[in-house]
């Protein structure tokens, strides 16, 4: 078997019940992926061999106990990005957000979306490589070093959560977390042939991740099937009064639903999505879903975003602006990495020092844009601008969905979903963008939209670049109105009924 | 300059805003690099935003008390133990002199 897990979550769930497989057969396997595979992808920072095998007896034991009730993701192993913390007093477990400053970082608690998959009776094998504090589009910028794509070895998996896309698509776990603050969860997924799910903002409380913009992250699953992408989604939403923003809602069932095809489906494609700036391939790759979708019978329609272009100059600004006023506690004190100092130095030294050795070029370039950006005589010409700037992309967003955009020139259809690439190409070679940052952002152009809009959006693989001896994935998306999980995750149920893209796995030696 | 918008004494100005004690080699790779990104996104400038409001957060803010009622609490010992190692002296933080030092004057 060179896959530990064939079979949906469900399915695997279903044999555990039946007591046809134990789920310490089934971590054995993933632990066994992780081991063999690892070593050349490095998509795994840390592995919890132990705790997690003592976790699956645990389970195995509430099994062989038919009082318990049957849990959701019974037997589910999952990989969590290492932004995202665990109580260390599971194997051990550090949160190093890949930074030197965090290193050694312990965290005394566990954050609540992954106590909910724990709860539901998932196992956590391994943490997951990723940019430092999530600041990136490709997981090069990690002290660990860069993970890499399963599909082609030369080329990154995309980022920041790349490790979690990474460890899912390779069979090293069932199912992964990351967070998306700017595409990081959606980006990466795309380019490992894998769906994932960024939550409408508020969904999932983000209390235990280590923030990086506040007004923009979100943890959302990765997972190789809709069925599973839905299950966790369901399993990870809710309202938690640990996080102030976390909205005043129940947890939805996403699954019960998922194989009901929506109804007149109308879909949105946006001029913007045809950039010139687009790789052949995936402008082939949403005309061949476009198509897709009309013989699933769906409407879909050409619609305008006339403010898209602005997105990431918007998010540039807010997202760094908020990273230099969430970054500012680590500085050497409270935790984190502390300079060694001489008996001359004062307690700006300190601080200045600790943070210059403990954090890495992109994090300080980000959270000096942010200084900048906030500071006095530049706020209202940056900060301010790029606030009503993002007001104008959620409002195309909201014109989308309501037919009513204002520049039409005939009166047009409610969009149910905007349909678009993930990203402008394939997954581009390591090393090739790391010089220059401003090209590593603009790969982030249909992506940060969806974070400014606070919107929920769901990757999907829709097809493969030929390239010699490889074969890319890529990723489209589909963007929802607030609270459209489940419509998003049906509308990708037909997609992927209707096609054999996401069957497609790496070949691994 | 019209390509340069930020000068090294500015880059030098947000790294001590930003507490970060930088070499002039790493202040100049930044300065570089943070001009070609405010390059960019000064195409915002371009923008009818008259009458707009800008956006802080994609949900209303509603204030939301909490019941005054004890819940579960990190201990001291906890929040001591993650203090970087030599910063720690139980229930106390050890930091250098707070007088002086690049703001002070």
């Amino acid at each position: 078997m060179t896959d530990a897990h064939p079979t949906t979550i469900a399915d695997t769930r279903s044999a555990l019940l039946d007591r046809k497989v134990s789920a310490v057969d089934i971590t054995r396997a993933s632990l066994a992926a992780i081991d063999r595979l690892n070593p050349s992808l490095n998509a795994a920072t840390q592995v919890f061999h132990d705790a997690a095998l003592q976790r699956a007896a645990q389970l195995d034991a509430r099994i062989a106990d038919r009082r318990a009730a049957p849990l959701p993701l019974l037997g589910a192993t999952i990989a969590l990005k290492d932004n995202i913390c665990l109580d260390s007093a599971y194997g051990d477990a550090r949160t190093t957000c890949a930074s030197r400053t965090l290193e050694h970082y312990r965290s005394p608690f566990t954050a609540s979306a992954v106590q909910r998959l724990i709860d539901a009776g998932a196992i956590i094998v391994a943490k997951t490589n990723l940019d430092e504090f999530a600041m990136g589009s490709s997981t090069e910028h990690s002290i660990f070093g860069p993970t890499r794509n399963p599909f082609d070895r030369t080329r990154v998996c995309g980022g920041s959560s790349g490790g979690s896309a990474c460890a899912v698509a390779a069979g090293m776990a069932a199912a992964a977390l990351g967070s998306d603050t700017g595409g990081s969860i959606r980006q990466p997924a795309g380019w490992c042939n894998l769906f994932a799910l960024k939550p409408t903002y508020g969904r999932v409380s983000r209390y235990g991740l280590v923030a990086y913009a506040s007004s923009l992250d979100q943890i959302g699953p990765f997972a190789r099937c809709v069925a599973d992408t839905a299950l966790l989604t369901s399993a990870i939403c809710g309202h938690d009064p640990a996080d102030s923003t976390s909205a005043g809602l129940p947890s939805p069932d996403l699954t019960s639903d998922l194989d009901r095809p929506i109804d007149k489906l109308v879909l949105g494609v946006p001029r913007q999505a045809r950039s010139a700036a687009n790789h052949p391939a995936v402008t082939a790759a949403l005309d061949a879903a476009i198509k897709t979708f009309s013989h699933l019978g769906a409407v879909v329609i050409d619609i305008d975003l006339p403010h898209a272009e602005h997105g990431i100059a918007a998010y540039y600004i807010i997202a760094t602006a908020e990273a230099s006023s969430n970054l500012a506690r680590f500085d050497g004190i409270r935790y984190g990495h502390r300079a060694e100092l001489a008996p001359s130095d004062d307690l700006f030294d300190l601080y200045a020092r600790s943070r210059a050795e403990g954090l890495g070029p992109e994090v300080q370039r980000r959270i000096m844009l942010g200084t900048h950006v906030l500071s006095s005589g530049y706020y209202d010409a940056y900060y301010n601008t790029a606030l009503k700037a993002r007001r104008l992309i959620k409002r195309d967003f909201d014109d989308a969905f309501a037919g009513t955009a204002r520049a039409a020139s005939r009166p047009s259809h409610a969009c149910h979903a905007v349909l678009m690439p993930t990203s402008p190409g394939p997954a581009f070679a390591l090393g090739e963008r790391s010089s220059d940052p401003m090209s590593m952002y603009l790969e982030d152009i249909y992506t940060v939209g969806v974070n400014l809009a606070g919107l929920p959006a769901i990757t999907i693989p829709a097809g493969f670049h030929r390239d010699g001896a490889s074969n890319l994935p890529i990723g489209l998306q589909l963007i929802g109105p607030a609270l459209a999980e489940g419509e998003l995750t049906r509308i990708a149920r037909m997609f992927e009924l209707a096609t054999s893209h996401s069957s497609i796995r790496p070949a691994l030696a | 300059m019209a390509n340069e918008p930020l000068s090294l004494a500015e880059t030098r100005k947000v790294a001590t805003l930003s507490r970060l004690a930088l070499t002039d080699a790493q202040l100049e790779e930044h300065r570089h690099h943070l001009g070609a990104i405010l390059n960019h996104v000064r195409q915002l400038q371009a923008l009818d935003l008259a009458g707009v409001e800008p956006m802080t957060s994609p949900v209303q803010s509603v204030n939301r008390l909490a019941e005054d009622v004890p819940g579960p609490t990190l201990s001291n010992e906890q929040l001591m133990a993650m203090a970087p190692h030599g910063a720690a002296e139980p229930p106390f933080i050890r930091v250098p002199k707070v007088i002086g030092g690049a703001e002070s004057s």
